[in-house]
């Protein structure tokens, strides 16, 4: 972690250090938007499923839509897709209004979170469909259909039918099939969903290369934060219809604006404070739920005895058995449970005002002994610059 | 499990005696060189060369046939195109009336339903001059009504379980919804229709009460044949036209049953060999 940290997400304007893949952000940050989502508004009779969601997506970009089941990202996609009409608001595609334009007409494909193949057809005719609904001519519906078998690796599977496939061929044949138009945008809804978790893992990295050497802008609708992290340059996340924050993977886990952003994106201790003392360069937070008052290094915009959150990653906090002489920023408690996972541990300590603590640790050495155990009095403690403080 | 097993056992072989016998009985007896009925006379196929030459028998045969089959490929248009309505409309108001007035032919007394179309079928001759007269057609319509709501049943099921995003796969990917319907929608529901057409089939060709409220002098089903010459005094011959109608009625079933028993097969053969390709891959 960085000495000169950015301030956190309620502070405004600040410089952020990009995503995972930063050439690829930064080159995609001059590009063109190729979806403009404008106030769109979708109600399925009293039920409000997207609530003025406005949104754009650049070329080329992996994009991903995050959130819970019922949300609303599906429906989004499905209005991307045409499926859906939105009750207010436009969509632009490609810079066009294609807000009332039917699926069969938009230069985007979908695919679908069952795959969807057609069952009576081979892998072949399968992606071969849409170029057939096109009259694209024979010999080149042929190289083109060769082209996609090979770049998801199911050229000897060709002449079969897709329930002679497994799980993970059919996810690569539906791949191939909505990839076959060579469309603007490509929409994935769930697309690893039905795969088992290593198959999974693999199948992210693997997406995520083809999507590189296409070219094409990816939509992906996903319900895991951890696939949406792996994949995607940015991630709108969203709940009950409304889009809560845009951003790179990596500033939607350091500089979430919200409690609900904190929360859904990765594990946080989240406990509720007051602000007590508000200057320029530090603010102090007193929490009910911590000893001692919490120290954070820069100005945040609240105002003075307002309710905020302090949110505390777990691999950011410190443990130890030795009583930090500090006045702010640490706290004591007792270890409640050890969840060992091989490459690192979390340890639950259940703190002296009764709330809940999770610190993990990186066990970096083979044979040592474990230096803190259950039951064992420790000190929990964090820099002041690996404070997140939300405000809502 | 013993004395259950043997319950059970013999519950079996009791229901299959009951419903087979009398069956089994009839086909023997259609071989029977005597003219009585119900006294053995020795094996003879005389009875079916009897049959052959009846005239009036072949030519109601050829009725039955011809009405069967035009109705059953009529319920069969019609019966799926009430599913796909039932299955893909979503609700609308009065949906429960609508569904529940497709399937009472289902549960309607025959007699009723046969007194109803001839009703109609009268009123329409003297208001419109068609159908004129009762004959094959009217016999046509009545028997499309009612097998049009057990071909609605078997394809209502069956696309029911369909997916319906393989159809907006085939729109995303450019088809128009029509084309996606014939190209994708209809052959997956192909087993559906062959079984609601083989169903309507031979229902029609076992229809006597609607028949004969339909049908005018110009027309006979052979069920209407058989149950008048019946009332005169049963015939061997009879026997033999029966074991005929068993005959076919069996191969039609066991086409019926073979398709969905090789469709049913195919989708385990397929699931296992998945399952084994998954482990592998």
């Amino acid at each position: 972690m960085t000495e000169t940290r950015a301030p956190g997400a309620a502070t405004g304007a600040a410089p952020r250090p990009e995503g995972s893949r930063p050439g690829a952000v930064l080159r995609r940050a001059e590009a063109r938007p190729i979806i403009e989502i404008d106030d769109v508004v979708k109600t399925f009779g009293e039920f409000l499923a997207v609530d003025h969601v406005s949104l754009t997506v650049r070329e080329g970009e992996l994009f991903a839509l995050l959130g819970g089941s019922g949300c609303g990202k599906t429906t989004l996609l499905r209005m991307l897709a045409g499926f859906e009409r939105p009750t207010a608001g436009r969509i632009l595609i490609g810079g066009q209004d294609m807000t009332e334009v039917a699926p069969y007409d938009r230069p985007v494909n979908m695919m679908f979170q069952s795959y969807a193949l057609f069952p009576h057809m081979t892998v072949e005719a399968n992606i071969a469909f849409g170029l057939r609904q096109d009259r694209v001519p024979k010999a080149e519906m042929r190289d083109r259909v060769a082209e996609m078998l090979e770049l998801v690796k199911l050229t000897p599977f060709a002449k079969r039918k897709p329930h002679h496939l497994s799980g993970g061929q059919r996810q690569r044949v539906a791949l191939a099939r909505s990839l076959a138009k060579h469309p603007k945008v490509l929409l994935l809804d769930e697309p690893l969903a039905a795969l088992d978790k290593k198959l999974r893992e693999e199948t992210q990295l693997e997406l995520v290369g083809i999507q590189e050497r296409v070219g094409t802008t990816f939509v992906v609708v996903t319900h895991d934060q951890e696939e949406a992290m792996t994949m995607a340059d940015r991630v709108a996340i969203m709940e009950s219809g409304r889009i809560i924050q845009v951003d790179t993977p990596h500033a939607l886990y350091e500089y979430p604006n919200t409690r609900f952003v904190a929360e859904f994106f990765g594990t946080v201790n989240m406990f509720e404070g007051v602000l007590v003392e508000d200057e320029p360069d530090h603010v102090l937070i007193r929490c009910d739920a911590l000893a001692n008052p919490v120290y954070v290094g820069h100005g945040i915009s609240a105002r003075e005895q307002a309710t905020v959150w302090v949110a505390l990653r777990p691999e950011k906090l410190a443990i130890s058995r030795t009583r930090p002489d500090a006045a702010h920023n640490w706290d004591r408690g007792i270890v409640e449970d050890i969840v060992y996972l091989g490459g690192i541990s979390t340890f639950h300590v259940r703190l002296d005002s009764g709330a809940l603590a999770r610190v993990t640790t990186q066990n970096l050495e083979r044979m040592s002994a474990p230096e803190i155990t259950w039951d064992d009095v420790v000190y929990v403690c964090w820099r002041p610059d690996n404070v997140v403080v939300v405000t809502s | 499990m013993g004395t259950r097993s043997v319950f059970l056992v013999s519950a079996l072989a009791f229901g299959f005696a009951f419903l087979y016998v009398p069956i089994l009985l009839l086909i023997i007896f259609s071989f029977n060189e005597s003219r009585l009925v119900t006294v053995w006379g020795g094996f003879s196929t005389k009875w079916y060369a009897e049959l052959f030459r009846n005239e009036q028998m072949l030519e109601a045969a050829l009725v039955s046939l011809r009405v069967a089959v035009t109705s059953a490929t009529i319920a069969t248009v019609l019966g799926t195109l009430s599913a796909l309505m039932m299955v893909r409309f979503g609700r609308f108001r009065g949906r429960l009336l609508f569904t529940g007035m497709i399937t009472a032919p289902l549960v309607m007394p025959e007699v009723i339903t046969g007194l109803s179309l001839l009703l109609l079928f009268v009123s329409l001759d003297t208001m419109i001059g068609w159908p004129a007269g009762r004959g094959v057609d009217t016999i046509t319509i009545a028997h499309t009504t009612f097998c049009m709501a057990y071909v609605n049943v078997v394809v209502q099921s069956r696309l029911a379980g369909l997916d319906r995003s393989v159809e907006e796969a085939a729109m995303d990917l450019g088809a128009r919804p029509f084309k996606a319907f014939m190209v994708i929608t209809l052959p997956m529901l192909g087993p559906a229709l062959v079984s609601g057409w083989l169903l309507s089939f031979t229902l029609s060709l076992d229809d006597l009460v609607i028949a004969s409220f339909v049908a005018g002098p110009a027309a006979t089903t052979l069920p209407m044949v058989v149950f008048s010459s019946v009332r005169l005094g049963i015939t061997p011959e009879i026997n033999a036209l029966a074991t005929l109608l068993v005959l076919v009625a069996t191969v039609t079933i066991l086409i019926a049953a073979g398709v969905m028993w090789r469709q049913e097969r195919e989708r385990e053969r397929a699931v296992t060999k998945a399952l084994r390709a998954e482990r592998g891959d």
